[in-house]
């Protein structure tokens, strides 16, 4: 388990160093291998024991990592004078602040007994970190190399970069099997961290603001995170994750760290009013969106939510997480109709799919957080191979705009067939999210939360609208398009196309994955397992998703047709690509997309929720301290 | 399972199409009779697709048969799962399978016509997608089962609770069965501005295929309706039987008395028809406690 | 019969004309002629007819729409030509522009004589045709049987 967390950190350390290109890409594909390797072994080995602690019985690492902290709070704070971005030095000021009064207030008397543990829950995470992860940084050998082929004269900072990657790979596990919440709170900050210099990699003016609009919100969602253990420590003298549980559902008064813990999620996760640091992280190179958005950092936000569900539901930190959760599916779906860059769609479905993992998790049933889990592992899946189709495709057509896509089905066709698997996994059965998406509607309505249960009718309505006009521009067969596949690197084909396999066989097993990862895990965390869709659908699901793969192969047997011109009122010019207009003059077809700007404008809807969810958590957890001070009710 | 649940999904596989074609038949006639006319005989939709069978074999491209096959097949699938019992978000999700793959089929011609037609129906999806998920819910709020085979041996009428949901599946309706004022994507009869809109690279037995699927679908959507009627007697089979084809009757009735309206208009109605209807009928259900 | 001459479905293009034939055509759709009595539908896509129904003559910029629109058309297949310019250009064949009949591009197979066709004749016209629909679609259906060539 330690390896887990340890390896990485090796692996960057030694990339760092290496200069050659041939070897950093064999060195980081055998860490890969190893990592992917080592989580699918822990998971496999810890598989069906529940929860199990681990005392690591080092006392010499928490003081190691305290120190670790002030230096990146002194590295942050000289970062933020230099780049004259204040509200990020104060805040790094300030929460270094927190953790040293933490420390040397009540750190010493609080002994934490197991510091690591794993559950179902954490071995999940550890499969879509190991797996996914990994496989994103394979795709990121081809990605960079060709990158560097577009703009040789960059200087290779290919180093920096899979240190980074592989930190931040080594931070989540330790996130996810953390079981003291002074070491979360330490990998909490390094993703940040890591996510701040990754955002800011190009060193564009762009990518530099961004990357610090991203610090300074994690910053604040770490803040919330440091008072809720400081508040633990006084309240109730832990620092440990699964007593803070057990006290919780005993009864005792822990509405305030708990809000917080998910505030600091909620932030983390890029719930609404905080979206915008995620959709600003699309300044990045396109494998960091991808491990930003599958498996890593937003991950952790919806992690930390759903490991506090237990003690969610229909209380202040519950109804807190719940609607944020669910204003922010609707909106951000809305949202994403109108954008017409491919990444900022997948930005939007990213925001708004957690929020849905988020009110599932903030609805507390057991129900509900067996539709989050489901969710997690399909989202992580299918949004990791949308990022990597994108960025691929951006590579070779130039562009990164929908619009662009035209006729990639004739242009690339391999790409644009794990592209329309990647499109379709999101909204149409019976493909892993919506059957998630149906287990958190039933799980809302038994929950008898009717604005939850609009929230997810109206925004699947309008989830269907913008992947729809996407699938369609991709399934477009344009006439006379050269086929320009050849240019795309074999890194990035193992790893797309291995991640849309993966994505179609967790379809095909959804019972399987159902009944002997999902439910037992559920069971750990609640006790006792219902689930909204029975199995006998889900072996439904399973079956139709069977027929979906073989109905191909019986239909494209032999197909001698005659293929006509598409009509374009009997001035089609021959080619399928113009028209004669006025005057004999030849007019070339460009078919668009609508964007219902003035409907789902991205300031309109953002503006709204930016009041609604803003407001939201600042009176909620002004209530809770209220309460927490001592305050009637 | 009992044995109905078996006997209703093999009736509704092979006399879906029969009734279809005499409910689209009938359905010319009526809209004949409105207009003063005499109208074609009533079997006339099975002389369509039976032509369209024995057309010249042709396409635009070497995909798009192929998604049009896939929407029947889902459709299909869609009226089994829904005649034998199953549970209804399920059928719902199926259904806008069989749609999806309808505008894809569109969609990969990629003619301006056919492009417009597939957008507009996608904005009619999103228009009618909220009420029909209302639907499903409100109907699982009122029996307490998503199955549509405890729904209709219920012991009680559906549409005694459920009077503002029944009223909203009817208003949407009308842009399932592609019926004016709603008929933006595609229609029966000729119009200049459309072309044909989603149909208009389809042709000889695509389009045939189109038309079998649309004979399924509207049995489906009937059964929709009648569903609200059933309580588990005969009187309610009986009822729910007669009163789906007066509504059916009744969108005839809307199809002739209006003009097509914009996108906006049918986005904002049916918006506003399920956030008042659905979402209303919902939450008294939940404030009486069903 | 067979299910093809119950169910001719047609479209309709105007050439060089003054419009009486195409407002004729389109009276057959009324109520006092109800032309779906035959199960015929006024489609605006070729894709859908059988029965390409031309008013007016043929000109230099409308001669490629014809004979794309009979293009697109699948077989079995047939084209009328309604009122006399369709058939012959009619006053205006000698403009500096027209051609002349439809059939100066494409093979006509059913004439409707008249300026401007009555839409008793047109529907006779049509009727005409459908005899011919018939032989043509046993053509496709024997050359069918027979296999490709």
């Amino acid at each position: 388990m330690l390896f887990l967390i340890l390896f990485p950190v090796l692996a960057a350390v030694v990339l760092l160093l290496t200069r050659n290109e041939k070897a950093r890409s064999i060195i980081v594909m055998a860490s890969a291998a190893t990592v992917a390797i080592a989580s699918i072994l822990l998971a496999a080995t810890y598989y069906g024991q529940g929860l199990v602690l681990f005392d690591v019985g080092i006392q010499s690492i928490t003081p190691l990592m305290f120190a670790a902290e002030m230096v990146l709070a002194a590295v942050l704070f000289y970062l933020g004078i230099r780049y004259k971005k204040y509200p990020a030095s104060i805040l790094a000021v300030i929460q270094a602040a927190l953790v040293a009064w933490f420390e040397y207030g009540i750190g010493h008397d609080i002994h934490a007994t197991n510091d690591l543990y794993i559950d179902g829950l954490s071995s999940i995470m550890v499969l879509i970190i190991g797996v996914i992860g990994s496989l994103i940084v394979v795709y990121a050998i081809g990605y960079m190399r060709n990158s560097r082929h577009h703009n040789p004269e960059e200087k290779d900072r290919g180093p920096w970069f899979f240190f980074l990657m592989f930190v931040f790979m080594s931070a989540m596990f330790g996130i996810v099997l953390s079981n003291n919440l002074v070491w979360l709170l330490f990998f909490w900050e390094i993703t940040t961290i890591c996510s701040f210099l990754l955002i800011g990699y190009t060193k564009t003016e762009k990518a530099i603001n961004n990357s610090f609009r991203a610090l300074t919100m994690n910053l604040l969602g770490g803040i919330g995170f440091a008072v809720a253990v400081i508040v633990i420590g006084y309240d109730l003298g832990i620092v440990e994750m699964d007593r803070l549980l057990e006290m919780g559902a005993a009864g005792a008064a822990v509405m305030l760290p708990v809000g917080l813990l998910a505030f600091a999620g909620i932030v983390k996760s890029a719930q609404m009013p905080f979206q915008s640091w995620l959709l600003g992280a699309m300044v990045a190179p396109t494998p960091v969106s991808a491990l930003l958005h599958s498996s890593t950092m937003v991950k952790a936000g919806v992690f930390i939510v759903i490991k506090m569900s237990p003690l969610l539901g229909m209380n202040s930190a519950g109804v807190m997480v719940m609607l944020v959760g669910g204003i922010t599916f609707l909106l951000a779906s809305m949202a994403a109709v109108s954008q017409s860059n491919a990444k900022r769609v997948l930005a939007y479905s990213t925001v708004a799919n957690l929020g849905l993992i988020v009110a599932c998790a903030g609805v507390g049933t057991d129900e509900a957080v067996w539709a989050a889990i489901m969710l997690m592992i399909f989202h992580a899946a299918t949004k990791s191979l949308l990022f990597q189709c994108v960025g691929t495709a951006q590579h070779n057509i130039g562009s990164g705009d929908i619009e662009d896509m035209d006729g990639m089905f004739s242009k690339m066709p391999r790409l644009a067939g794990l592209m329309i698997i990647g499109l379709v996994g999101m909204f149409l059965a019976p493909f892993g999210m919506l059957i998630s998406k149906w287990a958190a509607m039933a799980s809302f309505v038994d929950a008898e939360n009717i604005i939850l249960i609009t929230c997810v009718c109206f925004g699947s309505a309008v989830t269907v609208f913008y992947w729809g006009k996407w699938l369609g521009k991709m399934v477009a067969v344009v006439a006379g398009r050269e086929n320009i596949e050849k240019g795309v690197e074999r890194h990035e084909w193992f790893s797309t196309g291995t991640l849309a396999c993966l994505a179609v066989a967790l379809c095909v097993l959804f019972p399987v994955v159902s009944d002997h990862v999902i439910v037992p895990t559920v069971q750990t965390m609640f006790g006792t397992v219902s689930v909204a869709v029975s199995s006998s659908n889900l072996y439904i699901m399973s079956a139709m998703m069977v027929l979906m793969l073989l109905l191909p192969l019986l239909f494209f047997r032999k197909n001698k047709k005659e293929t006509k011109h598409i009509y374009m009122c009997g001035v089609n010019t021959g080619n399928n690509l113009s028209f004669t207009g006025s005057m004999g003059r030849e007019v070339s077809v460009s078919i668009r997309n609508r964007y219902m700007q003035d409907w789902f404008g991205e300031k309109r809807v953002g503006g709204i929720g930016m009041y609604v969810t803003a407001g939201m958590i600042v009176m909620i957890i002004a209530y809770s301290v209220y309460i927490w001070a001592g305050g009637a009710v | 399972m009992e044995l109905f649940q078996i006997i209703s999904p093999v009736c509704y596989v092979v006399l879906a199409p029969l009734l279809g074609i005499l409910l689209a038949g009938s359905d010319r006639v009526i809209t004949a009779r409105m207009q003063r006319r005499k109208g074609p005989p009533v079997l006339q939709p099975y002389y369509d697709v039976r032509k369209l069978m024995s057309k010249e074999r042709s396409t635009v491209n070497g995909v798009q048969e192929f998604y049009v096959l896939c929407s029947l097949i889902f459709m299909v699938v869609t009226g089994i799962m829904f005649f034998a019992g199953g549970n209804l978000l399920l059928v719902v999700f199926t259904l806008t399978l069989s749609a999806v793959l309808l505008l894809v089929a569109a969609f990969s011609s990629n003619s301006p016509y056919a492009h417009i037609g597939a957008e507009r129906e996608l904005y009619l999806i999103m228009a009618y997608e909220p009420m029909v998920l209302f639907t499903a819910i409100g109907l699982y709020v009122f029996s307490g089962s998503f199955d549509v085979y405890d729904i209709a041996t219920g012991g009680t009428m559906p549409i005694l609770y459920l009077l503002g949901i029944f009223a909203g599946l009817v208003f949407i309706l009308t842009m399932k069965l592609r019926k004016s004022p709603f008929d933006l994507g595609s229609s029966h009869h000729a119009h200049q501005e459309l072309v044909k809109g989603t149909t208009t690279e389809f042709s000889g037995r695509t389009l045939a295929m189109v038309e079998v699927m649309h004979w399924y679908e509207n049995i489906f959507l009937l059964g929709l309706v009648a569903l609200f009627f059933f309580d588990g007697t005969l009187l309610g089979y009986a009822l729910g039987t007669a009163l789906c084809i007066l509504v059916y009757v009744f969108e005839v009735l809307i199809d002739n008395s209006f003009a097509r309206m914009k996108w906006q208009t049918a986005l904002k109605s049916a918006w506003l028809v399920a956030l008042v209807l659905g979402v209303g009928n919902i939450a008294v259900l939940f404030a009486f406690g069903g | 019969m067979s299910f093809t001459t119950r169910s001719p479905w047609l479209i309709h293009y105007d050439g060089s004309s003054c419009n009486g034939c195409d407002i004729e055509v389109l009276a057959c759709l009324t109520p006092m002629y109800d032309i779906e009595r035959f199960g015929i539908i006024h489609t605006g896509n070729p894709k859908h007819a059988d029965i390409f129904l031309v008013t007016g003559s043929v000109n230099e910029q409308n001669a490629p729409v014809i004979k794309q629109i009979y293009g697109e058309m699948l077989e079995p297949k047939v084209v009328i030509a309604v009122g006399i310019c369709a058939a012959s250009g009619g006053v205006f064949r000698r403009c500096y522009n027209v051609m002349g009949g439809i059939d100066k591009v494409i093979p006509v197979d059913v004439y409707v004589p008249g300026c401007a066709a009555r839409p008793e004749a047109i529907i006779d016209g049509v009727v005409k045709g459908l005899e011919i629909l018939e032989r043509k679609r046993e053509d496709v259906e024997r050359s069918r049987k027979e296999g490709p060539k």
